[in-house]
């Protein structure tokens, strides 16, 4: 299990270290040889946490070259790291663990801290280190990941210190069942005057295409966030556009299949948060929850067929001579008319040794970053079936160097009002048994939201 | 509120005004100077001396204070033992207090101190927290129970707090149970022998029940745990699969891993003509695709994941080679593991979609990459035939962008797909050739090197080109300057009459010049072979290759079957065993696949299951390709030279194991001087060159030795038992014939005649080949050797054992019966040599529960020396490979009634205990086969 937990900022300095094994450090199990109790021992034991420490900042934050995988083995101690900004976290473990738990409790450990305290940063993490140290004794215990949903820890850990102090007996049982409990994401007694939830329904949509047009990959990856306000221990049944669950509701009469059908969509994969019972959806492939109270990530979905690419991009370079570069793009909305698409932007790589670029562009701005070695075009609003382009020249500055300019691909990105994947949201139904709401009290809100994931054409 | 304060003390003293601090009277201060001396600790400073101080902080009502306090104890309870204990009290009470989130805390501290006297008090808090009420207690708790393990595990048995753990597997409360889970499998790690965790259908069935409720950790705990389990039949595999499914939806990777690895490991069990396990098959695919869209370093662990999973099955990914395509941002631990996968799962379908891919990435930045794809475009070639074409001219079209690490990594895969596809791609040497100069690595110029040796007669210049690099012969690495000589030879020998200048020179340089023992010796074998006999040195020289079949680095069954069992830990990120980064004993039991067995009536063999792994998409190792002694060594492991005669044979193997390095011993110093320069002829082409006969002596000599190992006689009639006469003998193999070499002595006082043999049916059908002559009558004293020609043709009965032999002798007094067992080996074949292809697709078709484990001790060999003298024995070596230091040989033999024994032998340098795993369609040869090994490998 995970021996120790290391947090550094960008020089490598320590900010938190918490040990929970002793075997780590480089010398562990040689210091048993010589095992006295006592100051000696304690002193190697504490060198030992400093190598492995040392350790790290040596071979990975100040490595020479680039880090070639998140996962080091130092003289048979492994250590996993993730970056945050240029805040390095670092699990330490001398075992064979379970790797992909540790990078997801990592993950994990962001999302806890950064819901306490938001950003991290070395400022923050320094702010809120008694927090952390607590926040670490209760979620990661001898090694091994506990409870870490934040709606139960906010319940007993506090940036203003604990209030356990003032609790009564039935609030303590109230937290201790609750964070140890089967429905650990949600507290009992929540109440709302207004009962009331909202749907997100966020995709992004990748795309690698051929500089003929040819899509060599392309899929969404989605998810469904929902954000409840809701009294009680409310039971939701969530229901979308799913071809399975529409063909198998369509049996019974074949004219409305072939109906629905066209609107379905299929699903390649997808995966939910901890609340929705699994072995219903295995079963039934039904959606049923009891939610969190307040934003969570219901759902996580991917598909590949049938995506609708809200853009299509049509690039053409020419090399004139040795020091010059013809650079043109054209860019078409593919979305009904009546919607319009947001935040577009089109950047298109320049070689290294570009000395000078005039671009010509019918619509938005274009610019030439020579930091980013791009022209990134950027138009507000576009929208459906439309077309734009952008035409520029691109001076080269000559040079001997053999090697050839790799072509980055050109990428994109942009914001549209539907969800390319096809997806629809047929139903969210509420039922609270004890109290007096239905679903018909309940305020609903739906909204779609498509963005670029990696969008990129080739050139 | 601003905590960051405390990390800018620095000053001098400040020690001394902690102290102050701590022991001040107003809450306020005291808690900001605990803060201050955390903070201290954090950054490495010592603040040991400070503990009183801190541990008198420690009686408060004030929670904050307290964990602040806490968390110091368990970094500098060490180190003051003594006062540590004072804290004792403290923790007892608050295991009492009427606030669970208190109890729980102190039993969680309290295990952390890790102070043996401590422990002793813990004991009493921790039995009474194991049955709280509270289950936030209990959880905590179970916990503890493996930290004090660690601790003392003698004290957590006495006191019987394992069982108490086992008795939270049944706890109402999920979390309870996956704590218990977890710590249980932790401590069971320990003692591998113990049944700690007592795995059985009724356990199993509480743990999948809480499966579904506890948290995403508490999953994985439970699901890494059922993976140590082995269901009963197929049936129990199926349905705790069909339990396990539904994690796959699971939003935490490390559960949909954890997931799948039980899935794997339990797939092994079902019959693949059930529908249920095509289904099972189709359900692993989406979730592992959804795997790479997570963040970069989980894809990682995925991606390594998915390495093994598409090797172990391939089937189950194969329709998704697009996923796997490289995005321009990722990272690249990414990008190289992407391309890996892409290559594992290349096909004659999707080639076309490849190939297109390498060739972009090809001109990437980042040069480890683009050195990747460049070999992955030859690996592609060689995988799939139809897409060779497209593959060279993709490779020449590279070759065109004279980037430097380009070329020579395309020059390095093309020597390949020559081997594998010879005279069809010759057309490029021109291009290859106006490269030679910007070849500045070894691996680079020894390839093209190769390539211009092996193609001598059709480049014109040659010995020029040859010549060039000669010139530097030096400077040059070994790998360069081994394939430098052998090109140089192989044009010598096809171009004898302009090329005589250069090699005399390069001979010269190799073997005087030089002081790389593998050179020289090369050297001098080149030199011998063309003075004495041009004609066998073409032969050997210029024989024909085997075609290098496909990759080199798929892992090798057996590690591969053990890392599945691993899916989602360390191990299965660095494609290595537990042992070979975890210290200490601690989990390193070695984990197996279940052996399938079958609940129900239906009688699979495993030669019926369906090809749906076609043997094709995996196959073993290729020896460094190039490499002359690989070339030569290939040669020795081909089936025999056909024609029988003895002399001939005897030479070619004589030279091909002095080649083996496996008569080292033998030859001795003395008679394998350096020729001294003068006595090299002039005139190479000379037939036989005089001073090197005693070379061949040698060999002929060897040639009787090359035989199987011939044990020394025994007695098998004693004369007490046949009135006089007493025979003793041994089993011999030669050159296909198998003898008993019998030795008869009359120890009687009268004359023996009249002598005859006949065997009792056996299990291999021995019996004599002929009579039994014995020419003139035994006179009393007189002692007679006589090799008796054995044949397998006659009647078979299996015997118990199996190798035993009942003899009946008659002469003229009576007739006697003995029984004596032959040793297995006289029965392997000269034609025991499986293809590797073969060997894989047997290997992986004989069930495992066929496969038999023994240990050969004390046996100092080497694996060439090992490899050598069991192939003289008729255990041919199919392939080799070193894996972490250690030496696989993959052998294979056939018995004389064609039943094939395939072989896996593991030998660690410096180990003198080899590990041997047989498998073999009749699993009762095996303890014999593992006998014979033990006799040729010691005597």
């Amino acid at each position: 299990m995970i021996g120790g937990l290391f947090i550094y900022n960008h020089k490598g300095e320590v900010l938190i270290s918490r040990v929970y094994r002793d075997d780590i450090g480089s010398q562990a199990a040689d210091s048993a040889v010589f095992s006295s109790s006592g100051p000696l021992q304690e002193e190697r034991l504490e060198a030992n946490r400093r190598n492995a420490v040392d350790a790290f900042r040596v071979n990975v934050i100040h490595a020479r070259q680039q880090v070639r995988s998140p996962v080091t083995n130092i003289a048979r101690t492994s250590f996993f790291h993730v970056k945050r900004s240029n805040i390095w976290l670092a699990a330490v473990t001398k075992q064979n663990v379970n790797a992909a738990m540790v990078f997801e409790f990592l993950y994990k450990m962001c999302d806890v801290m950064a819901a306490y305290f938001g950003k991290i940063s070395e400022e923050n993490i320094k702010n809120n280190f008694v927090l952390i140290y607590e926040l670490l004794d209760e979620i990661l215990d001898f090694g091994y990941p506990q409870n870490s949903e934040t709606g139960a820890l906010k319940t007993f850990i506090t940036q203003q210190g604990i209030k356990s102090q003032h609790q009564t007996k039935e609030e303590q049982s109230q937290i201790t069942s609750q964070v140890t409990g089967q429905i650990g994401w949600r507290r009992e007694g929540i109440k709302y005057r207004r009962n009331e939830l909202f749907l997100d329904v966020l995709e992004s949509v990748n795309l690698l295409m051929s500089p003929q047009g040819q899509v060599l990959s392309a899929h969404v990856s989605g998810r469904v966030v929902m954000k409840s306000y809701l009294s009680g221990m409310p039971e939701c049944k969530f229901g979308m556009n799913d071809k399975i669950v529409i063909e198998k509701q369509g049996k019974g009469t074949a004219d409305e299949t072939s109906k629905s059908g066209k609107q379905s969509i299929a699903i390649d994969d997808c995966t939910f948060h901890q609340c929705v019972r699994l072995s219903k959806f295995d079963s039934e492939r039904s959606i049923s929850f009891i939610p969190p109270d307040g934003e969570f990530e219901l759902m996580r979905y991917r598909t590949t067929k049938d995506i609708i690419l809200p853009f299509r991009v049509i690039p053409l370079v020419r090399e004139v001579g040795r020091t010059k570069l013809e650079v043109k793009v054209v860019i078409k909305s593919n979305f009904k008319p009546s919607l319009l698409a947001q935040k577009i932007e089109v950047r298109i790589p320049t070689p290294l040794n570009t000395s000078g670029v005039q671009v010509i562009c019918m619509k938005g701005k274009a610019k030439y970053k020579a930091s980013e070695n791009a022209i990134v075009w950027k138009i507000k609003r576009m929208a459906g079936m439309k077309e734009s382009q952008i035409s520029a020249e691109i001076e080269l500055l000559p040079t001997n160097d053999k090697k050839k300019w790799a072509r980055p691909p050109i990428s994109m990105n942009f914001e549209v009002p539907f969800a390319p994947s096809g997806l629809k949201v047929r139903y969210l139904k509420v039922f609270e048994p004890k109290l007096n709401y239905s679903d018909h009290d309940v305020i609903k809100w739906v909204r779609y939201i498509g963005r670029s994931g990696i969008y990129e054409t080739r050139c | 509120m601003t905590d960051s304060k405390y990390f800018t003390t620095t000053k001098k003293g400040e020690i001394f005004e902690l102290k102050a601090e701590l022991n001040s009277d107003k809450k306020e201060k005291k808690k900001e100077a605990v803060k201050k001396v955390i903070a201290s600790m954090t950054v490495g400073k010592d603040v040991s001396a400070l503990f009183p101080d801190v541990v008198n902080c420690m009686q408060t009502d004030n929670l904050e204070l307290k964990k602040l306090v806490y968390l110091y104890l368990m970094n500098y309870a060490k180190s003051q033992p003594d006062m540590a204990i004072m804290a004792v009290n403290t923790f007892v009470k608050d295991c009492e207090d009427p606030n669970p989130l208190i109890r729980a805390l102190a039993v969680r501290t309290m295990g952390c101190i890790r102070v043996d006297k401590i422990t002793e008090y813990l004991c009493e808090p921790l039995r009474k927290c194991l049955k709280d009420e509270d289950p936030y207690v209990r959880k905590t708790a179970a916990v503890c129970v493996a930290k004090l393990h660690d601790i003392n595990a003698q004290l957590v048995e006495d006191q019987g707090f394992l069982d108490t753990l086992k008795d939270l597997i049944s706890d109402s409360n999920p979390m309870v149970v996956a704590n218990a889970v977890a710590a249980l499998s932790e401590i069971a790690e320990s003692h591998p022998s113990s049944n700690l965790l007592d795995l059985n259908p009724q356990s199993i069935n509480k743990l999948l029940t809480a499966l579904n409720e506890c948290t995403e950790w508490g999953q994985i705990f439970i699901l890494d745990c059922l993976a140590n389990y082995t269901p009963k039949d197929d049936r129990e595999a199926q349905s705790i699969c069909e339990r396990v499914t539904p994690r796959l939806s699971h939003a935490n990777s490390a559960v949909v891993l954890s997931a799948v690895k039980v899935l794997m490991k339990f797939m092994e069990m079902l019959s693949k003509d059930l529908d249920y396990y095509g289904t099972l098959l189709k359900k692993l695919a989406p979730p592992l695709v959804t795997l790479l869209s997570a963040e970069p370093e989980l894809q990682y662990v995925a991606l390594r994941n998915i390495n093994l999973i598409v090797q172990k099955r391939p089937e189950v990914l194969k329709h998704e080679m697009k996923v796997f395509f490289v995005k321009y941002n990722d990272p690249i631990y990414v990008k190289l593991e992407k391309l890996d996968i892409m290559i594992r799962l290349a096909s004659q379908a999707n080639i076309a979609q490849v190939l297109a891919e390498l060739k972009e990435y090809a001109t990437e930045v980042d040069v480890d990459f683009v050195r990747k794809a460049v070999r992955a475009i030859g690996r592609c070639a060689i995988k799939v035939e139809q897409s060779a074409e497209r593959c060279v001219s993709t490779l020449l079209d590279l070759i065109q962008t004279k980037v430097n690490y380009v070329v020579q990594e395309a020059i390095v895969v093309i020597k390949d797909i020559f081997r594998k596809y010879p005279n069809k791609y010759e057309s490029v040497i021109a291009t290859l050739c106006e490269n030679l100069d910007s070849l500045d690595e070894p691996e680079a110029r020894a390839a093209m090197i190769w390539i211009v040796g092996e193609y001598a007669e059709r480049i014109d210049n040659a010995d020029e080109l040859l010549e060039s690099f000669l010139e530097g012969f030096h400077d040059e690495s070994t790998q360069v300057q081994l394939q430098l000589l052998t090109a140089i030879v192989k044009l010598f020998l096809k171009k004898p009459t302009e090329t005589q200048e250069l090699v005399q020179q390069v001979l010269s340089l190799a073997t005087q010049d030089s002081d790389n023992p593998d050179l020289r010796d090369r050297g001098y074998i080149y030199w011998r072979l063309l003075s004495t006999d041009p004609v066998a040195a073409k032969e050997v020289v210029l024989a024909e290759k085997p075609l290098i079949s496909e990759e080199t680095d798929l892992i090798e069954p057996t590690l591969l079957d053990e890392l599945i069992c691993y899916i989602g830990t360390l191990a299965s990120v660095y494609h290595k065993p537990p042992s070979a980064f975890v210290e200490g004993g601690r989990g390193v039991v070695h984990k197996s696949l279940p052996p399938r067995t079958a609940s129900s009536e239906s009688t699979e063999s495993p030669e019926t299951a369906p090809a749906g792994a076609p043997p094709g998409e995996q196959l073993d190792a290729v020896p460094t390709q190039g490499d002359l002694l690989g070339d030569l060594l290939n040669l020795d492991l081909g089936p025999p030279v056909s024609g029988p005669p003895l002399a001939a044979s005897a030479v070619q193997m004589g030279a091909v194991d002095l080649l083996g390095g496996g008569l080292d011993s033998l030859i001795g110093a003395t008679s394998f001087v350096a020729p001294p320069a003068a006595a090299v002829p002039a005139n190479l082409g000379a037939p036989m060159g005089s001073g090197l006969s005693d070379l061949f002596d040698l060999t002929s000599g060897v040639g009787t030795l090359s035989g199987s190992y011939v044990a020394p006689k025994a007695v098998w009639l004693p004369a007490m038992k046949a009135k006089g006469l007493e025979i003793s003998g041994t089993f011999t193999r030669q050159a296909g014939t198998i003898s008993m070499d019998l030795q008869l002595t009359n120890k009687a006082l009268q004359v023996m005649t009249d002598f005859a043999i006949q065997f009792n049916r056996n299990s291999f059908g021995l019996a004599p080949a002929a009579p039994l002559q014995v020419h003139a009558p035994l006179s009393p004293t007189q002692t007679v050797e006589i090799s008796l020609p054995l044949s397998t043709a006659g009647s078979v009965m299996k015997t118990e054992p199996l190798n035993s032999l009942q003899v009946a002798v008659k002469n003229n007094i009576d007739v006697f019966y003995f029984s004596t067992l032959y040793p297995l080996h006289i029965l392997f074949v000269e034609d025991g040599k499986m293809d590797r292809q073969m060997f894989l697709a047997t290997w992986k078709d004989i069930p495992n529960e066929n496969e038999a484990q023994f240990q050969i001790r004390d046996c100092p060999l080497n694996a060439e020396a090992v490899s050598s003298r069991l192939q003289s024995s008729n255990i041919f070596t199919v392939a080799r490979r070193n894996v972490e230091g250690q030496d696989m040989l993959y052998q294979s033999l056939k018995l004389t009634n064609g039943i094939w024994v395939l072989a896996e032998l593991r030998i660690q340098p410096g180990n003198p205990s080899f590990t041997l795993s047989l498998k073999c369609r009749a699993p009762e040869v095996s303890q014999h086969v593992y006998q014979a090994y033990e006799t040729i490998l010691k005597n």
